[in-house]
């Protein structure tokens, strides 16, 4: 009897190497986030003894947890891949986006420009990208070979039925595909998956002391980038991450987790969902369907 | 723990998405901003009730319209099994959304309103699970608290479906379930309303259904996606074919037939990434080295010797047109067949399926999006196909419309 990973390690897999093989130019979109090396991981798997065939690709908003970046770096290095870092701080600089001012300031949006301006510079023609399915609404009706237009965007009203594993990657010029190996897999499938092959993360995702501010209810990171409001204040607490991404839009969870079966037990029986402390998702109900038309990951 | 991947079908206010909001609020797996952000946005539309639709619909227009788009994903587990529920909305493009999330499901849940008893549709969501394989069936009859949770309608309502089954007889096997999907009689938790049913909940009935996809006992079926060669010193010689098993199993030291070049090997070794692997099995990805230098490559098939298919230029499937560009007769399109891509045109239509007799019919006329036909196939080079009752993967292809790019049909493959 194959365990629910061994069929999602299995399915996972074969999209991987789908990708590698129906497109000339694929890569693989990532974050530093556990879903990304959990991807990273799978394509090592996918493709060994070989090299991963195909270039890493992080949308850097300069806005980073170092410990991201640090372990980014080594990964890289131990897996002997190449790295396109797509920077949105070159964005601001040379005019292509405006940085938003004032309380609450992201630059998660602007990625959506780095994003499509990386692809274009690169000539992409397929992205990994380490989307679930069980992360949000919008991503719920996402499929495993996504389709996005010459202007990057998602038309989720006609998206291309896929049956029995037979994913139709065939496109016009200009058009790319985002590829999400990962659509059928929980937070509770990823953690598990982690302990079971013994796969390195970033200390973020374990307990740790750390100064945070709270602002509507979620707890954020402070860091020199960010603008407090009035009546906010900077505090230590012991917390970790439970989804890595732009520092100033990563919601914290208050926990004492500091083992992989701690943080298992913490998934298995909490009451709130992942990305229920992102403040990007939290600005309209539609928010991720919105950016995601728009072109983001 | 185990994966069970089932559908839910049903008519439209059947209470499909309020089995589901049951399902998934009594196995505790919505979470309290989920049912914030639902409870906020039911109260804004003007309802009292908190609406569990807005659950799985999850677009703008959707919202907006009250509709379901297409197949939603929705996943929940309890300690027994993990479960992938694939929500196919119930209005006029059914067939195509039921036809997608089935062919990857092992099992299906029908809805009856215990008030309507058969009608229809159910006739149709049976029929399009037995196409497409799926030999478990679970009947849940719905609203039973609004027929006084009575035994007599239970039971004409599965005299009834038995009758159904005559003409599925791929379905191998159902479970009747009486239900309240509101109030949660049965779904989770036994009911206290239904003494005389002495079944399982309906819960208890998808941890325990046995998984039978008829793939995984069939001859070996490994279907190359990728040739891998290091070509760096430690592995000079290495040439892994890199692909997944679509049926049977195979052990190291198995003799194999390579197709379509009909060459024979042996398998010297099996691996998934760093791991050497002893067997591999249906649905597993493996990388799978051979004993002697053969010609494989990306669209090879490797199974066990003696059980190889021959290779055919015309098929007879079952279509099902999945574009709203509908599928033309005698225009070539891309058919893709695991790994494989050949051009191939339909040649002959030989009938029609009447969705709602089940009957087959006069073949003429456009196809159009939803139309489910026998044709005949031809194709610009030779496949190697089995019968999609005995193995899905290679029972199984997709038309490609060479302009629009589209997935414009699927086959099934028939005698």
């Amino acid at each position: 009897m194959l365990t629910h990973l061994q069929e999602l390690e299995a399915e996972a897999i074969y999209v991987i190497r789908e990708l590698a093989a129906q497109f000339e130019r694929p890569g693989l979109l990532f974050s530093g986030g556990k879903d990304s090396i959990v991807m990273a991981n799978l394509a090592r798997t996918a493709f060994y003894p070989q090299a991963i065939p195909f270039p890493f690709v992080h949308i850097d908003t300069g806005h980073n947890f170092p410990e991201t970046i640090e372990f980014r770096d080594s990964l890289v290095k131990r897996l002997g891949v190449k790295l396109i870092v797509g920077s949105v701080q070159e964005s601001i600089d040379t005019g292509r986006v405006r940085e938003e001012k004032g309380i609450g300031a992201s630059r998660n949006r602007l990625q959506t420009v780095t994003l499509i301006d990386t692809i274009r510079k690169n000539k992409f023609d397929a992205l990994l990208g380490g989307g679930r399915r069980d992360e949000e609404k919008a991503r719920a009706k996402e499929r495993f070979f996504s389709l996005r237009n010459v202007f990057s965007e998602w038309d989720p009203k006609n998206q291309r039925p896929e049956l029995f594993g037979l994913y139709n990657g065939h496109k016009d010029r200009g058009e790319h595909f985002r590829v999400f190996p990962l659509s059928n897999w929980t937070e509770l499938d990823v953690w598990q998956y982690i302990k079971e092959k013994g796969i390195d993360v970033p200390s973020l995702y374990f307990s740790h002391e750390r100064e945070v501010y709270e602002r509507d209810g979620a707890v954020l990171a402070w860091s020199p980038v960010v603008q407090l409001a009035p009546g906010e204040t900077v505090k230590k607490m012991r917390v970790r991450c439970r989804t890595v991404g732009d520092i100033t839009c990563t919601g914290l969870t208050v926990s004492d987790a500091s083992t992989l079966d701690d943080i298992i037990r913490e998934v298995a029986s909490t009451h709130v969902t992942e990305r229920g402390g992102r403040a990007d998702d939290r600005r309209s109900e539609t928010a991720m369907e919105d950016r995601k038309k728009a072109g983001y990951f | 723990m185990e994966l069970l991947r089932f559908i839910t079908a049903g008519s439209v206010d059947d209470g499909k998405s309020t089995l589901i909001g049951r399902l998934l609020y009594d196995t505790k797996s919505i979470f309290d901003d989920q049912l914030q952000a639902i409870e906020e946005a039911s109260s804004r539309n003007g309802s009292d009730e908190v609406n569990l639709a807005l659950l799985t619909d999850g677009l703008r227009a959707e919202r907006e319209q009250g509709i379901t788009i297409d197949v939603a994903y929705r996943y929940f587990s309890t300690p027994k099994r993990k479960f992938i529920i694939a929500d196919a909305p119930g209005h006029i493009e059914y067939t195509r959304n039921m036809i997608t999330g089935a062919s990857t499901s092992d099992a299906a849940v029908i809805l009856i309103d215990a008030r309507n008893g058969v009608v229809e549709q159910t006739r149709r969501h049976t029929y399009l699970a037995g196409l497409l394989g799926l030999s478990e069936v679970l009947v849940a009859v719905n609203k039973m608290d609004l027929v006084d949770f009575s035994e007599k309608v239970f039971n004409d309502i599965k005299d009834e479906y038995q009758k159904i089954l005559e003409k599925t007889p791929q379905i191998a096997h159902v479970s009747f379930i009486p239900i309240s999907a509101k109030n949660g009689d049965n779904v989770v938790k036994k009911s206290d309303a239904m003494p005389w049913y002495k079944g399982d909940t309906l819960l208890g009935t998808l941890e325990n259904v046995q998984i039978r996809d008829s793939s995984a006992s069939r001859p070996f079926r490994y279907d190359v996606q990728y040739v891998i060669r290091p070509q760096n010193d430690e592995f000079h010689d290495y040439r892994g074919y890199a692909g997944r098993v679509l049926g049977g199993s195979a052990k190291v030291g198995d003799e194999v037939e390579i197709l379509p070049s009909r060459t024979k090997s042996r398998i010297k070794s099996i691996n998934l990434g760093e791991e050497e692997l002893q067997s591999v099995e249906y649905p597993l990805s493996a990388s799978i080295q051979l004993e002697d230098d053969v010609d494989v490559s990306r669209g090879s098939l490797i199974v066990s010797a003696g059980s190889a298919p021959e290779g055919t230029r015309s098929i007879s499937a079952v279509l099902c047109v999945l574009s709203s560009n509908g599928l033309k007769e005698g225009v070539p399109y891309f058919v893709r067949h695991g790994s494989t891509e050949v051009q191939g045109m339909v040649n002959e239509v030989t009938y029609r399926l009447d969705i709602n007799t089940l009957e087959k019919g006069d073949p003429s006329g456009d196809l159009k999006m939803n139309d489910i036909v026998g044709a005949d196939i031809v194709l610009s080079d030779e496949l190697f196909c089995d019968l999609f009752t005995e193995c899905k993967g290679t029972g199984s292809f997709i038309l490609i419309d060479e302009n629009t790019n589209e997935t414009a049909a699927v086959g099934l493959i028939g005698e």
